[in-house]
């Protein structure tokens, strides 16, 4: 067992964080939010010229061959710095359809477009009514010839508004909640039928309300089996959940960082702040909770690319709990230390505490991966 | 980063396991399963049988007596014998004098006492806390005055664990009482059979009978038997409580109580099903297995940077952490457990020492819950409490 970074890694991680702290402050960041993308295609670039956008991919495939840790390494330091660039949606969930469920062609026409930072993705998953089941899906995709016609709307599709493609999860038989039957479709944003509204989530992030209208796709834009394609979408984003988690390890060690700097710098009562023992308290409680999310993510991390469903979920289940909770614990206490300047848009660190609670609410909440993991059989069935 | 156990300690898991299956008396593990009291005999003659093999004092310097295994291979033996479940060997001597003794001790001390605590021929217990010393333990009153060879002692020491069983006990004692309260105190052996020394037990409020108060009136305790340097015995302390960082959590103790709870859930009935399909109970025991994961992997990192730049020896607050989420978990485990038996838990069994001859009611094992659960409550107070703990991280990790 070993739990240090390799060079290589040491090597991404110090680029990664040295890019971010030289380009990505409290400032620069409002800058870009109040952009028209909401974010900045010159971070965008950047990225790609660093090689984060062809990290995950294969090298057979044009990619670098990094797997799961290269990937938290990215998306930790992401959320240290509250980065609002379309990194999670196209490289890490569509890059997962790609890399999971792509054929050679598929990825032979994609990859590099993803790689060099030409083409950004979206997953249009979540449904009016599927609230975290991935497999209620109402929209349909009805065979037409040799292609399909799709129809129906998706929420809430991050960063929906700036990708070029989009995968979609499709019904193609069966009743919605039944988990056969559903395909995953890369629908290009400029086909007939295909509208948009783009809009600011409470953390300032993008997405989009998506609707498709008779939509029609070829069958080559069926990623894996049409009829069966949960265990895909499942795979994708039991991987996205971990990377998910790494951003969050990076929010919350940035909101506990900017507590600690608080307490020792406010006064009152003559005293910093920090010297009062019910104030420390609570800081432990925090730096407690941080170090289990770490913990709890190098665990699904380490399970993100095992073949076995039912241990590789379960990790994320339990990662994804232990996020929801530690992250709500340690952003309501940073808010809560600072007092009336945490209320405040102008300081950090409300920003952070938004972020980890949309990350709460994304892929499912504490209580639904809970549930979840409780109805497998918990962990220590493994 | 590869977060998997290599084949090799996965190898020697399998060796450990076995040792145990082929050696520890099924009626010793059987207590442990049911939380039973387990007798002074039990755990002498398995410390005797892991000293024969030579595992009994696994971490200490191989100079020692210890195995010279890694950190990683430290943690999995005691992982194991938690998870078995095997008795540990009493911490009094194996991982509190014993190591303060190879430290700071004579080469006198070194010969004569560390191979009878491997052995168990020395049952030791713990003298630091007093009536008025609990958390602000340097306050501690008990005098040893300088006597031509001897040290004079005088004081009280209170909730001392297994006394009752000790040939000898480590005391802290005040040397100098006009040095600052931290500058005076000395770290002396003291043999339980000197005259002056009375035991009397203090009654939990689980029945049980393993604490003690210790008084102590003009004992007369030899220099030779002084650790260390004279006014030195607050570092030996410290050194004492912060070196503990592979086993402090309990990490196995945690996941054979989570297993136990598990195999009784599924037999209990809970509205004619078992209460394992109760989606509640299950989401409540699920809870506490995230939080024994993360806790798990915490303690690995913590095992793998000692194994990377090898154990200081210093004080780490790692400890303190560990120790704070490790009786969380502890303790949740014990209310889990209960909550399995529900009305079953309510009979007051009695303590084996009260002499009932009556059959146990049943179902018997259901007896220990209760009591298991009022006495962990002990697990975060005991060895600083968990107060006291979030006092150091704060000032050591978080610079506060």
């Amino acid at each position: 067992m070993d739990f240090d970074l390799s060079e290589e890694q040491s090597i991404l991680k110090d680029a990664v964080e040295r890019l971010l702290a030289d380009r990505y402050g409290f400032e620069e960041r409002k800058r870009h939010m109040a952009s028209p993308e909401g974010w900045s295609a010159d971070m965008w670039d950047r990225y790609a010229e660093m090689g984060l956008m062809a990290l995950p991919f294969a090298e057979d495939d044009g990619g670098i061959g990094g797997g799961p840790v290269e990937t938290m390494i990215v998306m930790e330091a992401l959320g240290k710095a509250l980065a609002l660039e379309p990194y999670f949606a196209t490289v890490v969930l569509g890059g997962g359809f790609l890399r999971l469920g792509g054929s050679a062609e598929q990825k032979a026409e994609l990859i590099p477009q993803v790689a060099d930072g030409s083409l950004k993705l979206a997953f249009a998953q979540v449904e009016r009514n599927s609230r975290f089941d991935l497999h209620h899906v109402e929209t349909a995709a009805r065979k037409d010839g040799g292609d399909y016609l799709i129809t129906g709307a998706k929420s809430v599709v991050l960063h929906g508004d700036s990708a070029g493609k989009i995968f979609v999860t499709a019904r193609t038989a069966g009743d919605m909640r039944d988990k056969t039957g559903i395909g995953v479709f890369l629908v290009d944003v400029n086909a007939p039928g295909v509208s948009r509204r783009g809009y600011v989530m409470q953390d300032g992030q993008r997405a989009a309300e998506i609707s498709f209208d008779n939509v029609r796709v070829p069958a080559s834009a069926a990623f894996g089996d049409p009829a069966n394609s949960l265990p895909l979408v499942r795979r994708v984003v039991d991987q996205a959940i971990a990377a998910l988690s790494a951003e969050a390890v990076g929010v919350m060690s940035a909101m506990h960082g900017l507590t600690l700097d608080y307490l020792k710098v406010r006064k009152q009562f003559g005293v910093p702040i920090g010297a009062f023992q019910v104030l420390q308290h609570k800081a432990v409680d925090m730096y407690v909770a941080l170090e289990q999310a770490r913990s709890i993510t190098l665990y699904a991390t380490m399970m993100a690319d095992s073949d076995e469903d039912t241990e590789r979920a379960r990790a994320v289940h339990a990662a994804k709990t232990e996020i929801g909770r530690g992250g709500r614990l340690v952003g309501e206490n940073a808010i809560q230390l600072h007092g009336g300047v945490g209320m405040t848009m102008e300081y950090a660190v409300g920003h952070y505490f938004k972020r980890m609670t949309m990350i709460d609410l994304t892929f499912g909440d504490h209580d639904f991966h809970l549930r979840a993991l409780a109805d497998a059989g918990g962990l220590m069935a493994v | 980063m590869d977060l998997r156990f290599t084949p090799e300690e996965t190898a020697f898991r399998e060796e450990v396991r076995a040792f145990f299956r082929d050696h520890l008396p099924a009626e010793t593990r059987r207590k442990l399963v049911d939380g039973d009291h387990m007798d002074r005999d039990d755990l002498v003659q398995w410390t005797r049988t892991l000293n024969d093999k030579g595992w009994a004092v696994a971490h200490w310097p191989k100079e020692y007596g210890g195995t010279g295994w890694d950190p990683m291979r430290q943690y999995i033996f005691l992982e194991e014998l938690q998870k078995f479940p095997a008795p540990q060997p009493l911490p009094f001597g194996v991982n509190m004098v014993g190591p303060v003794i190879y430290t700071f001790g004579s080469d006198a001390q070194k010969q004569h006492y560390l191979p009878r605590i491997a052995n168990l021929d020395d049952w030791w217990c713990q003298g630091f806390s007093e009536p008025g010393a609990g958390s602000d333990l340097a306050s501690l009153k008990t005098r040893a005055i300088r006597d031509g060879d001897h040290y004079i002692v005088n004081g009280q020491k209170t909730w001392t664990t297994l006394a009752q069983y000790a040939d000898w006990i480590f005391c802290l004692v005040r040397t100098d009482p006009k040095a600052k309260k931290q500058e005076g105190i000395s770290f002396l052996l003291i043999d339980m059979k000197t005259p002056g020394i009375e035991v009397r037990p203090i009654v939990t409020m689980d029945g049980g009978r393993e604490i003690n108060e210790v008084f102590l009136t003009d004992v007369k305790v030899p220099v030779e038997n002084l650790v260390g340097e004279e006014n030195k015995g607050w570092d030996y302390a410290k050194f004492l409580l912060g070196n503990e960082r592979v086993n402090i959590a309990r990490v196995g103790m945690s996941k054979q109580r989570i297993a136990r709870i598990r195999e009784l859930a599924a037999k209990e009935l809970s509205g004619g099903r078992p209460l394992l399909d109760d989606p509640r109970f299950r989401e409540k025991l699920a809870s506490v297995e995230i939080d024994l994961k993360a806790l798990e992997l915490t303690q690995l990192r913590v095992v793998a940077a000692d194994a990377r730049r090898g154990n200081t020896g210093k004080p780490d607050p790692a400890s303190s952490y560990l120790k704070i989420k490790g009786s969380e978990i502890q303790q949740a485990t014990t209310h889990l457990l209960m909550d399995v038996m529900g009305p079953h838990a309510m009979p007051y069994q009695g303590e084996p020492d009260e002499g009932s001859n009556e059959p146990p009611i049943e179902p018997a094992y259901a007896g220990s819950a209760a009591p298991t659960y009022f006495n962990f409550r002990k697990v975060s107070i005991y060895g600083g409490s968990n107060e006291i703990q979030k006092n150091i991280i704060a000032k050591a990790v978080l610079g506060l």
